[in-house]
Parts: C-alpha cells; structure tokens; sequence
C-alpha cells in the first residue's frame, strides 16, 4: 500500500467523521420530510461527539450526545410524531428570485468564513487536547471555583424557566 | 495480566475487548430467554417449554446402548431458544405498504445499537488489558449517554409503521425513557459523589475498601450504605423502566396496544427488537452489579487482608486460596451476580402488574425523582461525617457531634422512605384523569 505521506490515519478518520456529519448538516436543509431532517440532525450531533473523542476531549463529547442527542432531539421527534407532520407537497415553489439570492449569500459566507479559518489550518496534522484537558475533574474544579457566580446564575435561570413552562403549562394552579 | 497481549497492535486489543464483551451477550441471549421462560413458568404453577431436546431413543436400533432403548432422555427444553429462532427465521417478512420505508428498515438497527455500545465502559474483571473496552474517564456519563439513545429505535419504529398503535406506542416509549432517566441519572450522580470518580473501575476499587471505613475484613459494597441502598433500589426501577419491562410495559402493552412500537414488524425485522431489549437487560444488570454489587468480587470479605491478619495458619491459608479464586474467576462471579439481576426481572415481570400512565408518571417524577434528590444530600452529609470522624478520631467532642450527624442522616433517609411509601400506596389522582367514575353504591350499577 503505498498512501501518499500526507494522508495519515487520523486524518482519514477526521475526514471520513467530518465528511458524513457536512453530509447531515446538509440533509437537515435539504430533506423536506420533517423526520428525516430531525434524523439527519441526529447523526450530525452525534459525529461531532465522535470529532471531539477524537480530539481526547471526551467530557465534551459525553454531554454532546446527553444533551443534543439525548435529550433535545428526542424532545423534537416527539412533537414532530405528536403534530405528524409529512412531506410539505402544497410548500414547493418552482422559480423562485429568492432561492439565487441565498445561494449567493450563503456561498459568499462560507467563502468568507474559509478565509478566515482555512489558512491556519493548512499542514495541521494531528489536533489533538492534551492528556487531561477537559477531563471531567478539571471542568468540574473549574465550574465550582472560577466560574461560580455564572455557574449558580445559570442554575437560577433555569429554575425561573421550568417554573414559567409550569405556570404556562398548568390550567389551574 | 498476559505479557504477549500488551505486543498486540492497539487495533487488534481493541478489538479482542469488543469481541469478548459481544459474543458472550449474543451467546447467552438465547439462554436467558429459556431461563425466563421456566422461571415465569415455575413461577406461575405452569410446566412451560420441557419438549423440545427431548431424545426418544429407538427400541430396536442397534446404535443405541441396550439401556438406553425405548427410554426418554430429556435437558429440561434447553433448545426450545433455537427453535424459537428457526421460527422466526422462516417467517414470512412481511412490509406493509404504508410504512415510512427507509425509516422503517434502519429502526431495529437502531434499536440494536444502543444495547450493545452500553457495555463499552463495563469492567468484568480484574484484568485491565482485557477489559473493558475503553476505561474512560467518562465511565458513567457515558453508559448514561448511550442509554438516552435507546429512546431513539423505538420512537422510530412506532412513528415509521404509520399505525395509530404503533405511534401510541412510540409516544408512550419517549415519555417513559425520559422520566425515569432523570431519576436514575441522580441515583447514579450519588455513587459518583460516594466515589469521587465517574470511572467503573475506580467504582469497583473503591467497594473494596474496608466496610464503612471501620471493618477492614470486609468490603463497602454501596449496597451495604443506606445512600446506595436507596440509590440501588431507585437505580433497579428506572433499570426496569428504561428496558420496557413489565411493569413497565406500556410502549408494547398487548391487551392496549396489540404490540405497540412493534406491531408492524414481524419475522427478523421483531427478532432484533427482541434481541436488542434482551442483550440491554443483560448490560443494565451488569451496571448494576459493577456500581452497587461490588462489581467481579464474588463476596464482600477482603481475602487478602484475612491472609495477612490471621493468627490462625489453616484460615490464612484457605483465604489465599479463596483470594486467588476470586482473582481468576471474576468473570464467573460477575456472570452470577448478572444472573441473579435477571432473575429479579423476571420475578417483578411475574408479580406485578402493568402501570397505569398516571402512575407511572407520578412514581418517576414525584416519587423516585426526589428520593434520589434528597440520597444526594445525605451522600453529602455521610462523606462530611466520615471525613470529620476520620480526621478527629481521637476528640471525643467531635466524636459525639459526628454521631449525632450520622443520626439525622439516617433520620432523613427513613423520612424519604417513608414519604416514598406513603406516596406509593396512596389514592390514585383520579381527577388528573379527566375521568368521571360511576358510584357503584347508588343508582349506577343497579340502574343498567
């Protein structure tokens, strides 16, 4: 097997990881069955899990999937099978002026964004954290000393949330 | 352990450790559903599957052993599983026309998945080149991660069979899998506090340190705590609910449901939904045994301690012995521990009965949520007590004020208990229901 030098293992399967999660991302978009959509986004969150295990950040990865994956995606498919939505026929507009002004804006941003990120990029090999960055100890030490005051604020304004969703939700309190 | 192992390329370990936690659980899928079967059967005053395996020997051949002929040789039905599986096998597979396609074919698949990447971070022995698959400082988070997927084949299969039963069932799979994961994700959250680490293996190490850190010949199982007990038994409800077991069956109740999330599947397409709740029954019950179980110790009594400390030579002698055999046969204790999990499933499947929705839904959010809320605060107290004892061991004040400490830990965690029970065994909210009942003291009953 003669593989060319640049083409190293860990870049294979960054690329191969990457590649199906752009896939996704453009299914979610693209797809016009609401399900499917809400699967393609699934699969998206759950490679970008995988691209940060790959970056020896696993703590990062783990709350990936319990929070994107776990818990709102399967809040989205449940009102999606709830309402029972299928593919929208009546919505599919033929010529439309608006359709090539986006596509030239959206390619003007990501050729914009690629400028900026692409070139510090090039020749980069193996990203990875090092040992122990991100570990579950060092953002908790983190979360409980430095960062306590956001922390506890962000605590409290959830708590104001799930006691709005009650007030909203109940009929009679 | 093994010198030649560690010389292996890291592709090819990995992938022996997958393998060893895999074949094992695809191996004994079929034995565990013969053994639920005679138990619910031996529970249940029924005779259940002894047929098949059977041998009728001939009674004129000349093959057979002359005291053997005309008799019946039977192994109590042990291979009813395979002919279960030719069953399903030879079914016809039938694809109803209506179906979501694509959605409808990847479901089982799905399904599958999350039963088997469970045990990645599942130790089933002492031996750390071999298992488990990846010891990530994650351990925990991760098993509850995975586990959160499990939602995903069965709100699938239940949206993609375009059948109102299917869907039900599907609705009903993703209200229940997320309710009771908040409760088991905090019963879980206390044994990570007991522990101080999120890694399984660490949780098993740090069960086998001296019994409430005062009888050294014994092991702190957490079961053997009043925090893990109640985390344990908070722990084995959401267990059972998480797997969609009875009695918490209601995504697949048959006198509801016909099948609920399954009911348009049939031949293979059902066997891996079968298969899938089946093989995470076995990972559930070894997360179990691992966090609260003392995990591949087969008991809780510190062997090479008694070794060491033993005037008597006949006794340190024997518990050498015993430590070497815990040693080595790990995975046989582990398996045993497993078995005994299973076996409570099929003890609850065959006592209890189904759920009703708004029982189900109060016992994860009104009863189990905060009882593995306020287990975390007496976690608190019991590490806080222990540490004050363990550093003014010598201070009889401090001494008096810890166990007046240890007191109203142990009062809080009865008054929890007690809260619980009285929950449990109160009326049922009948107008949350929307549900008029007739009075069948007036004129109801007697009218119709």
């Amino acid at each position: 097997m003669n593989l060319p030098e640049w083409l190293t293992p860990n870049l294979a399967i960054f690329a191969t990881i990457g590649g199906v999660a752009a896939l996704a991302a453009l299914g979610v978009v693209v797809l016009n069955n609401a399900v499917r959509s809400a699967l393609c986004l699934v699969v998206c969150f759950f490679m970008l899990a995988f691209l940060y295990f790959t970056l020896n950040a696993e703590m990062l990865g783990i709350l990936q999937i319990v929070v994107y994956t776990g818990a709102i995606m399967v809040l989205f498919l449940f009102v999606i099978m709830l309402l029972n939505l299928g593919p929208m026929k009546s919505l599919i507009q033929q010529r439309d002026p608006k359709m090539i002004v986006g596509g030239a804006m959206g390619l003007a941003l990501a050729g914009m964004i690629g400028a900026q990120v692409l070139a510090p990029l090039v020749g980069v090999q193996e990203p990875r954290a090092p040992e122990g960055f991100g570990s579950p100890q060092a953002v908790g030490y983190s979360l409980f000393s430095g960062y306590l005051y956001p922390f506890e604020i962000a605590s409290i304004l959830l708590m104001v949330g799930i006691v709005g969703s009650i007030l909203l939700a109940k009929r009679r309190i | 352990m093994a010198d030649w192992f560690s010389h292996l390329h890291p592709a090819i370990q990995a992938l022996i450790r997958v393998l060893l936690l895999v074949v094992p659980i695809l191996a004994l899928v079929p034995g565990l559903i013969w053994w639920e079967r005679r138990l619910l059967s031996w529970m249940q005053d029924r005779i259940g599957p002894n047929r098949v395996a059977t041998i009728t020997w001939s009674k004129t051949s000349k093959f057979v052993p002359p005291f053997l002929r005309g008799k019946k040789t039977s192994i109590f039905g042990l291979l009813q599983p395979i002919a279960d599986g030719v069953k399903l096998f030879f079914k016809e597979d039938i694809t109803p026309s209506a179906v979501d396609k694509v959605i409808y074919f990847i479901a089982p698949g799905i399904a599958l998945f999350p039963a088997f990447a469970l045990g990645a971070t599942l130790p089933w022995g002492p031996y750390p080149s071999l298992t488990p698959i990846s010891n990530a400082n994650v351990g925990v988070l991760y098993m509850l991660a995975i586990s959160s997927l499990g939602v995903y084949g069965v709100v699938l299969a239940g949206y993609s069979g375009n059948n109102k039963y299917s869907l039900m069932g599907g609705l009903r799979a993703s209200a229940q899998l997320i309710s009771y994961e908040l409760a088991m994700s905090m019963s879980l959250a206390c044994i990570v506090l007991a522990t101080g680490s999120l890694r399984m293996t660490d949780m098993v190490h740090e069960q086998e340190k001296p019994l409430w850190g005062l009888a050294p010949f014994l092991q702190n199982w957490y079961v053997f705590t009043p925090f893990g007990f109640v985390a344990m038994v908070v722990f084995l409800i959401c267990m059972v609910a998480e797997t969609n077991r009875a009695p918490f069956d209601l995504p697949e109740a048959e006198n509801e449901l016909i099948a609920g999330y399954h009911t348009e599947y049939s031949s293979m397409k059902f066997a891996v939904f079968f298969m899938g709740e089946y093989a995470a029954m076995f990972i559930f019950s070894g997360v179990l045994a691992t966090v609260f179980l003392g995990g591949w110790n087969a008991l809780p009594i510190n062997w090479d301690w008694v070794a060491q400390h033993s005037t008597i030579p006949v006794f340190s002698g024997l518990a050498d012995i015993m430590g070497k055999l815990n040693y080595w046969l790990a995975p046989l204790w582990f398996m045993g521990k497993i078995t005994f999990m299973i076996s409570v499933y099929i003890w609850l499947r065959a006592t209890l009965p189904r759920l009703r929705y708004d029982q189900l839904m109060s016992l994860g959010w009104k009863s189990l949520l905060p009882l593995a809320t306020v287990n975390f605060i007496v976690v608190g107290a019991w590490i806080l007590v222990s540490r004050i004892v363990a550093e003014n061991a010598s201070n009889q004040m401090m001494g008096a004020i810890a166990g007046v400490g240890l007191w109203v830990v142990a009062g809080v965690f009865v008054y929890s208990i007690w809260r619980v029970l009285n929950k449990m065994s109160g009326e049922p909210v009948l107008e949350s229901r929307s549900v008029t009942l007739v009075d069948p003291s007036k004129e109801g009953v007697a009218a119709s």
